[in-house]
């Protein structure tokens, strides 16, 4: 098992690298470089702009190198955590993604754990009992849950929260606990905000996980290992939980390393809509203004962690089944 | 035969599958007897509803199946106990599978979980039903695996299923229903899954455990070489019916029902007078859902009646000493 997990450790070394080039592409897309941003942005602010100043600048920067040195030095400076400048906010990069991934991964736990606690029970129920008129109420709210909106679903809390308390923002904290420093309370109160994000973003993943852990479930109550696990005398209960239950779970665990990047895509709605100071709102205003470092280090960074989520999914998985240990 | 005891009788047993298709009379009044020690064969074509029987038996029936009809007595003890009136997942039938009646699959492969060892999976049974601790089972485990010819059992033990050859799994299959001592051990085509070779061996193990220790043996096959090996009696079913039952010896002599003689010619050196023809019964077997009128072999047999057999269910005749058959060409004397 433990050399199972060093060999996976090192295959994530080359997918880092892959993941660093295009970070690096996706920074260096825009036309021009940082210079002619910086550039643009005091010809808006209409001060003078002196050449030579400029060129020295390049210089110094080191842009005008060929792209690959570049790239190494962007390298070598993020190893260092050293992430670049952003020019809208005009912060360290690194400054601003650590103010906000510690919400976003929040939110993503959150959600994860709200989907699968929800997920593994009704699946369990609603495969033991196919058919049922439970596995029938189920398979509809599933639905529905599915093809509800998250901003939809976030509107509606957002109006509910609104009526119920008169605050139009959601937050992550109440305003007493805004800047207050770490607490016990705080963390209460933390949570308190936290679970509607984690609805908002984990609805849609639920309802998905519902039907594969079902149908994983019913697949497997019918192999032959059931029977004969039946035939030794062991009460439904046991079998279910130690034999199928087990295979079940492996697709849904595979799923795990995914839940972030999906993540994005839902939190960023929830997270516009309730106001939240997470990842995925700066990536997009990032993007939207050409923010290139801010932009390339929010993908590698995410992606970073993708990683990191699917080898956390293999060890699961391997975990789960012996027969996978040998497979990598 | 030897009197011992009556172990397990079957009577008029009917087990039917439900689905939108229709009825499916996969088991549909086969009635037989096991005393303690014995060794009865049951044999037929694919589909003839052989290992639903065997299902039956343990209550492992799948859910869309039911047991419609008949008795299933375990006597033990003097104390007789009708499976069929069981909760299928209640505490008494759970006590008799694994314990009193285990059972050997058809698939090695398929019937051990892949994601636990073998030595999980055969303690967990002896922990079941025996009262011990987790180092003692594993003792027994260990013990079991030497038994049935597992070659290295204490390393075997912690391997798991995936890593054994096929042999290897059916042997391991077989230690794990008899680590309980069961008195009835029902052996699902034992030998299908293993390439020919190991057959042999896997039958001469079977032969010799149920010697040592005397317990009674139900071999279900469509190999009547095997039950020629193992068997004391012998059960010929077709499309759900008990069509033949005899000593083996009576069977293999002097066959009575059509489809018994059919079956016979088409296995090599067991015909009649040895015959070296090859001599599959003609035609196939009917679909289980559209069975035949009358007599559910009419369609494919030589001595076939018309107006009678495909009219009439013939009904089950004793021709002799626990000989039985169900065909029109014999009458009650
Ligand atoms: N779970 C099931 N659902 C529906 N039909 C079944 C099921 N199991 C077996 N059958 C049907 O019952 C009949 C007897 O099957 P089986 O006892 O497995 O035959 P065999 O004699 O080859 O062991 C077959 O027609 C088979 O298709
Ligand atoms: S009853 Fe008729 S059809 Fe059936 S086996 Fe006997 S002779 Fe053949
Ligand atoms: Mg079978």
């Amino acid at each position: 098992m433990l050399s199972f997990i060093l060999r996976r450790i090192l295959l994530m070394i080359p997918t880092l690298l892959v993941v660093s080039v295009i970070s690096f592409i996706i920074i260096e897309a825009p036309p021009g470089d940082f210079m002619d941003a910086y550039v643009d942005q005091l010809l808006q602010q209409q001060e003078a702009i002196d050449p030579a100043e400029i060129d020295s600048l390049r210089l110094r920067y080191g842009l005008d190198a060929p792209s690959y040195v570049r790239y190494f030095r962007w390298l070598g400076n993020i190893l260092q955590g050293d992430l670049g400048r952003s020019l809208e906010w005009n912060q360290p990069v690194a400054k601003l993604i650590t103010a906000r991934l510690p919400w976003s991964l929040a939110i993503s736990v959150a959600s994860f754990i709200f989907a699968y606690a929800l997920a593994i029970p009704i699946g369990l129920y609603s495969a033991t009992r196919q058919y049922s008129i439970g596995d029938y109420i189920f398979t509809l709210i599933g639905f529905i849950g599915l093809a509800t909106p998250n901003f939809l679903l976030a509107l509606l809390i957002l109006w509910y929260y609104f009526v119920a308390t008169g605050n139009v923002a959601v937050g992550l904290f109440s305003e007493e606990y805004l800047v207050a420093p770490w607490s016990f309370a705080r963390v209460i109160d933390l949570l308190k905000h936290l679970w509607l994000p984690a609805v908002v973003v984990g609805t849609a993943g639920t309802a998905g996980l519902i039907r594969v852990m079902r149908a994983n479930l019913l697949d497997e109550l019918e192999r032959p290992y059931v029977m004969v696990a039946r035939s030794k005398g062991l009460s439904e209960g046991k079998l279910l939980f130690k034999y199928p239950f087990r295979i079940a779970m492996n697709p849904v665990a595979s799923t795990i390393g995914w839940t972030l990047p999906t993540l994005v895509n839902g939190e960023l709605l929830a997270s516009l809509v309730l106001g939240l100071p997470t990842i995925a709102p700066l990536f997009v205003g990032a993007l939207l203004s050409q923010d290139m470092f801010l932009a390339g280090s929010v993908v590698m960074i995410l992606s970073s962690l993708t990683l990191v989520g699917t080898l956390f999914s293999d060890i699961v998985l391997a975990w789960l089944d012996p027969r996978i240990r040998g497979a990598i | 035969m030897t009197q011992a005891p009556l172990l397990l009788s079957v009577d008029n047993l009917a087990t039917h599958f439900f689905s939108q298709e229709g009825i499916l009379e996969a088991v549909d009044g086969v009635s037989f007897d096991i005393h303690a020690g014995e060794a009865l064969g049951i044999a037929g074509e694919s589909g003839c509803g052989k290992s639903v029987t065997a299902q039956s038996i343990l209550r492992i029936v799948p859910k869309n199946g039911k047991i419609v009809t008949g008795e299933i007595s375990l006597i033990q003890n003097g104390e007789t106990v009708d499976l069929v009136q069981l909760d299928d997942r209640g505490q008494e039938i759970r006590q008799i599978r694994g314990g009193e009646i285990a059972m050997v699959f058809q698939e090695p492969m398929a019937a051990f979980s892949m994601v636990y060892t073998i030595g999980n999976q055969i303690t967990e049974v002896i922990r079941l039903h025996q009262e011990c601790s987790q180092d003692e089972a594993r003792e027994r485990a260990i013990e079991m695996l030497q038994r049935v010819g597992m070659p290295q059992p204490e390393v075997t033990i912690d391997a798991y299923p995936f890593a054994l050859s096929g042999g290897m799994r059916q042997r391991a299959m077989i230690a794990m229903a008899l680590s309980c001592h069961p008195a009835l051990l029902i052996a699902d085509e034992p030998t299908t899954a293993v390439d020919v070779t190991i057959q042999a061996q896997v039958l001469e193990l079977m032969k010799d455990l149920q010697r040592d220790m005397g317990m009674a043996l139900i071999v279900i096959t469509h190999d009547l070489a095997v039950i020629s090996e193992l068997c004391d009696r012998v059960m010929i079913m077709y499309l759900g019916k008990d069509v033949e039952s005899a000593p083996a010896d009576v069977i293999f002599r002097d066959p009575k029902h059509p489809y018994t003689v059919g079956l016979l010619r088409s296995v090599p050196e067991l015909g009649e007078g040895h015959s070296q023809e090859l001599d599959p019964i003609s035609g196939s077997v009917p679909s289980p859902y559209r069975r035949p009128t009358g007599c559910p072999f009419h369609t494919r047999c030589p001595e076939f009646i018309p107006d009678v057999c495909d009219v009439h269910m013939p009904p089950q005749i004793e021709l002799g000493a626990g000989h039985r058959v169900r065909c029109h060409l014999y009458v009650q004397d």
